[in-house]
């Protein structure tokens, strides 16, 4: 005789999900009616009807861009170059410090050593005022996407020589003993095995450069935050463009997460 | 080709990890065709032994030839000589992104440049012959030990080597797969490769070896034909160790 299921335990009415969700929306509310009593407190007056033309606007039936939008597109490009020059960074450094060069064990340690220790804006201020004019770059867009990329590339790196090192050292024999080279040996079987390792930490990399990217309002880049400073110069509505600037880089960074985890199954999956 | 031509030969061989001396003055001389055993207590080198003979391991003293090419730092082409020295591995080593097939031609096609479908031919013979050709699209996570092990001395085979290495093949399989095993390499040593294997399978080294090495705390402690060793061995440490493990 098959033994009854044992009934699950009665949930205690402060473990059930419309508690949960009580405590939720109370503790949202009491965040919104703070914010909102305080502004009222300083006498702010709210102008969200006035938002919406900064991101578009159609004029004579043409739609055209506001300033947030084209903030949003100038911050995604930083990113995606930074992350591509980050990971070429990264890798290589992280390639230097597994060989067995001395050079390039000391130039890579040194190149690291000196990124992590300092601050970004003192790295920025840097690659701005003395590396752009001395390199010739026109555009103080590639020296942010440089800058950044040099920083991230530190994480990169670590991230990168820690995926490597987790690939058994059986790996790197049976690879010999079939005579591939260092090189070859790298592509074929080092690294397919060791980027899924790597995928998730990375993507902390490209959430950062998209956070990071924000010190660049410093010198004049056009992304996201300088575009959302300048509105405000000009319109004064700080709390309502700070509200939609703040979601704005949230949903990029949390949408992309999203998109590596799935990847990340996927790739888990074929294995 | 004569078949007494020797292959490799190890002469005052010494090698240390730090201050432990895991190899002592090994003279070793292995002839085209020959099949030599290696067994020991563990720790006594032998898997470090033949680790020197393809330099995975690097000596520090001595000399090691293959084919007349001496074996050190200086030596050019190590990858090309590798090619020629095949090595299976206790833990099997495959490469666990890649099927069983492409285990096996990534050295043809890489190494040797050889095309997709001569490459994937070369491998479907191999794994035919060691049996397991419907496993060919599998990837190895999906085998059992045996075939596993079955696949990676394929792979090795693939380059067409010129010497096996044997790395105690057998000793982290389930009982019931160590046959499926040793017969592929029976099936080896009767088509005439030179095999160098460490292992403990006494009765294979019976079957197939034509040289007994015993080996102790890095030292080559009696060597000759299987009649001899495990009928009259000479030194009492060979006895000892030989009643320990046929005891059973």
């Amino acid at each position: 005789m098959a033994v009854p299921r044992p009934r699950a335990r009665r949930v205690r009415w402060w473990k059930s999900k419309p508690f949960d969700v009580a405590q939720f929306t109370l503790l949202t509310g009491l965040v919104v009616w703070l914010t909102w009593r305080g502004a009222a407190g300083m006498e702010y007056r709210w102008q969200w009807h006035r938002l919406p033309q900064y991101f578009y606007e159609i004029i004579d039936g043409e739609l055209l861009w506001g300033p947030l939008v084209y903030g949003l597109m100038v911050t995604i490009e930083i990113a995606a170059w930074g992350m591509v020059l980050a990971l070429i960074i990264g890798l290589i450094t992280a390639i230097l410090r597994l060989s067995d060069s001395f050079a390039g064990r000391i130039v890579s340690t040194v190149y690291l050593e000196i990124i992590r220790n300092t601050p970004l804006l003192v790295q920025v201020s840097i690659f701005y005022f003395v590396l752009q004019p001395i390199l010739g770059i026109n555009n103080p867009i590639w020296t942010g996407i440089l800058c950044l990329a040099f920083f991230e590339g530190t994480f990169a790196s670590e991230i990168m020589r820690a995926g490597i090192n987790s690939v058994p050292r059986g790996q790197w024999e049976a690879g010999s003993t079939i005579g591939l080279s260092r090189t070859k040996t790298y592509i074929y079987i080092i690294l397919p095995q060791a980027i899924p390792l790597m995928l998730p930490p990375l993507t902390g990399i490209m959430v950062n450069l998209i956070k990071h990217s924000a010190i660049l309002s410093f010198i004049a880049v056009f992304e996201l935050t300088t575009e959302a400073r300048n509105l405000i110069g000009d319109t004064f509505m700080s709390f309502e463009v700070w509200f939609v600037v703040g979601p704005m880089y949230l949903i990029l960074t949390i949408s992309l997460s999203t998109l590596v985890g799935w990847m990340e199954r996927r790739v888990r999956a074929r294995q | 080709m004569t078949d007494s031509e020797t292959m490799i030969v190890m002469s005052g061989v010494n090698k240390w990890y730090d201050d432990f001396h895991v190899l002592k003055d090994i003279n070793l001389s292995v002839r085209q065709g020959e099949r030599v055993v290696v067994c020991g207590p563990s720790g006594s080198g032998k898997s470090t032994l033949i680790r020197c003979i393809n330099r995975l391991e690097e000596h520090q003293a001595g000399s090691i030839t293959f084919k007349g090419i001496e074996l050190d730092e200086d030596t050019k082409n190590i990858a090309e000589i590798r090619t020629e020295i095949g090595m299976v591995f206790q833990q099997f080593n495959l490469f666990p992104h890649l099927s069983v097939l492409d285990n096996c031609t990534l050295g043809p096609i890489k190494v040797r440049n050889a095309s997709r479908a001569d490459a994937e031919a070369l491998a479907m013979e191999y794994l035919e012959r060691v049996q397991i050709p419907d496993q060919a699209d599998k990837y190895p996570s999906q085998l059992s030990g045996g075939q596993q092990q079955r696949a990676a001395i394929a792979r090795s085979l693939c380059m067409k080597p010129e010497v096996m290495l044997f790395d105690e093949p057998t000793s982290s399989l389930d009982p019931e797969m160590i046959k499926e095993v040793l017969d592929v390499m029976v099936d080896l040593a009767e088509s005439g490769m030179t095999m160098i294997c460490v292992t403990h399978e006494m009765g294979f080294a019976r079957t197939v070896a034509d040289t007994m090495i015993f080996m102790d705390e890095g030292r080559i402690v009696e060597e000759g034909p299987p009649e001899g060793f495990f009928n009259a061995p000479k030194s009492e440490r060979t006895k000892l160790f030989l009643s320990q493990i046929l005891s059973h």
